[in-house]
């Protein structure tokens, strides 16, 4: 079983954390009054939209600034890897990480990559970040998880796709705010979503999306992950899953064992949408927030394709004094706007003039 | 193609607001320009301001150039910085009304303008109202 983690050769931890959420909302109340005459049940009551000048970049920017700002005085130049997972980087070639890389100052003996892998694009680079100080290639590393999600409109996905983003600086467990006790991976081929190279807007495969999918893979890779660490729900203070909506993640967590309670605080799709590579790490920050010490924190991401990361956390005292450093994700989540289906599409560009 | 070579070449005091600090008489400058505007001393030290300020002093832009029409209305303001140098940029993430002279504002960096669907895009300090 021991085989199936991940493993470091030292111990690593989250030594800050920031999100990012933009101010505008589309309330799933719009969406229905333009493509269904307002009947219907809405996946979510409404979602984040990113302003005319946000992008991957920009939400990465802030939410990277937010998690500097919680690790104190840690130097940006020994920042080792600058990582940014998203399914919407601005630029098909040129990377989005050199950007956010030069705008916190960690240029230029930094690795810089950007990371695809759907809504799970942001927990592989984080993984990938434990596993880069895990083995001691350097004292930090930077992994950021944002998107500025696009559906096609009329879709029943554009209830959902939603922008934000949240950034997770990795360092010796001996700083963390929360220490990493194990990770793993679980992914196979499967059809559920993607979208072909030089198309605007993702295809889904209906049936696939939800048992073979989402289902599936949360539900393994969390078993699997707690069998390894010989853990149990019961042992968990907090868990966060991926939140395409709400329900999925309430049915899921019900599957595994998790009580309502544990889920709570990390559960924001219903007011942000779903966020994408951000969903899951925005969660866990809005969980960061008020987590005590010495709590333990399940989070599992799901990106279609198909893949699950799962990662089990540890707070420890040093979480107190950095959760009041940067705005918190519930201050991002009250900064709200409402705008309508109009404003959405000019916002989003989708209208072509 | 001016924008890229510019946008180059201004990064760091676009992206983070790196300025410079007098040698001689501490005074923190910003755009940099190698000379202390108090004491016409030599400025060549970095010094990364904090991007808190103020408005100074505001106007709405309605009928903007042809580059930032993707923003209009936006509100472009004088902003005091806390360090005390003034700049120029827009405001962001704030409805045109609600800006007032002496609002609080923090420097996020955001598009700055695009050259069309196939050239680079500009990113750079804008300003907003405090988050808290």
């Amino acid at each position: 079983m021991e085989t199936r983690l991940l493993r470091t050769d030292r111990e690593v931890g989250i030594i800050g954390y920031g999100a990012y959420i933009p101010r505008y909302r589309l309330p799933a109340t719009e969406v229905a009054r333009i493509w269904t005459g307002g009947e219907g049940e809405t996946p979510v009551t409404e979602k984040a939209v990113a302003g005319p000048d946000e992008d991957v970049v920009t939400i990465s920017i802030e939410a990277a600034r937010n998690a500097l700002a919680r690790a104190g005085n840690v130097d940006p130049a020994l920042i080792r890897a600058v990582w940014v997972g998203s399914e919407s980087h601005p630029y098909a070639v040129k990377p989005t990480s050199t950007i956010l890389a030069e705008a916190i100052g960690a240029t230029p003996y930094v690795q810089a990559g950007d990371w695809e892998f759907a809504c799970k694009a942001g927990t592989e680079a984080l993984q990938a970040a434990i596993g880069f100080v895990g083995s001691g290639m350097g004292r930090y590393a930077l992994a950021v998880g944002a998107d500025t999600a696009q559906a096609r409109p009329g879709d029943a996905l554009e209830y959902t796709a939603a922008s934000g983003g949240a950034a997770y600086l990795v360092g010796p467990a001996e700083e963390a705010l929360a220490v990493v006790e194990g990770s793993l991976s679980y992914v196979t081929d499967t059809p559920d979503f993607w979208r072909r190279a030089y198309q605007h807007y993702p295809s889904h495969g209906g049936r696939f999306t939800g048992e073979p999918a989402y289902f599936k893979h949360i539900a393994e890779a969390a078993r699997a992950l707690m069998e390894a660490l010989g853990t149990t729900p019961a042992d968990y203070d907090y868990a966060v899953f991926h939140q395409p909506n709400v329900k999925f993640p309430q049915t899921v967590a019900r599957q595994l064992g998790f009580k309502p309670e544990q889920i709570g605080a990390g559960l924001l799709a219903d007011r942000i949408g779903n966020t994408y590579a951000g969903s899951s790490l925005i969660g866990l920050t809005a969980i960061l927030d008020g987590a005590r010490p010495d709590q333990r924190i399940l989070l599992v991401s799901f990106g279609s394709g198909a893949g699950s990361d799962a990662i089990s956390l540890r707070t420890t005292e040093a979480i107190r004094e950095r959760q009041g450093r940067a705005p918190a994700t519930q201050d991002y989540i009250a900064r709200r706007t409402v705008i309508d289906y109009g404003l959405y599409v000019r916002f989003r560009g989708k209208l072509r003039v | 193609m001016g924008l890229p070579s510019k946008n180059w070449r201004l990064r760091n005091q676009r992206y983070r607001l790196v300025g410079e600090i007098c040698e001689k008489c501490g005074t923190p400058i910003f755009p940099p320009r190698d000379v202390c505007p108090e004491c016409e001393g030599p400025a060549q030290t970095p010094y990364v301001f904090s991007g808190r300020g103020e408005v100074y002093s505001y106007s709405t832009v309605y009928h903007p150039p042809a580059e930032f029409e993707r923003y209009a209305p936006y509100t472009v303001a004088l902003v005091r910085l806390e360090e005390g140098p003034m700049l120029t940029a827009q405001l962001t993430d704030v409805a045109p009304e609600e800006v007032y002279i002496g609002m609080p504002v923090e420097m996020v960096t955001r598009q700055l303008q695009t050259e069309g669907d196939e050239g680079v895009i500009a990113y750079g300090y804008k300003f907003r109202p405090l988050i808290r």
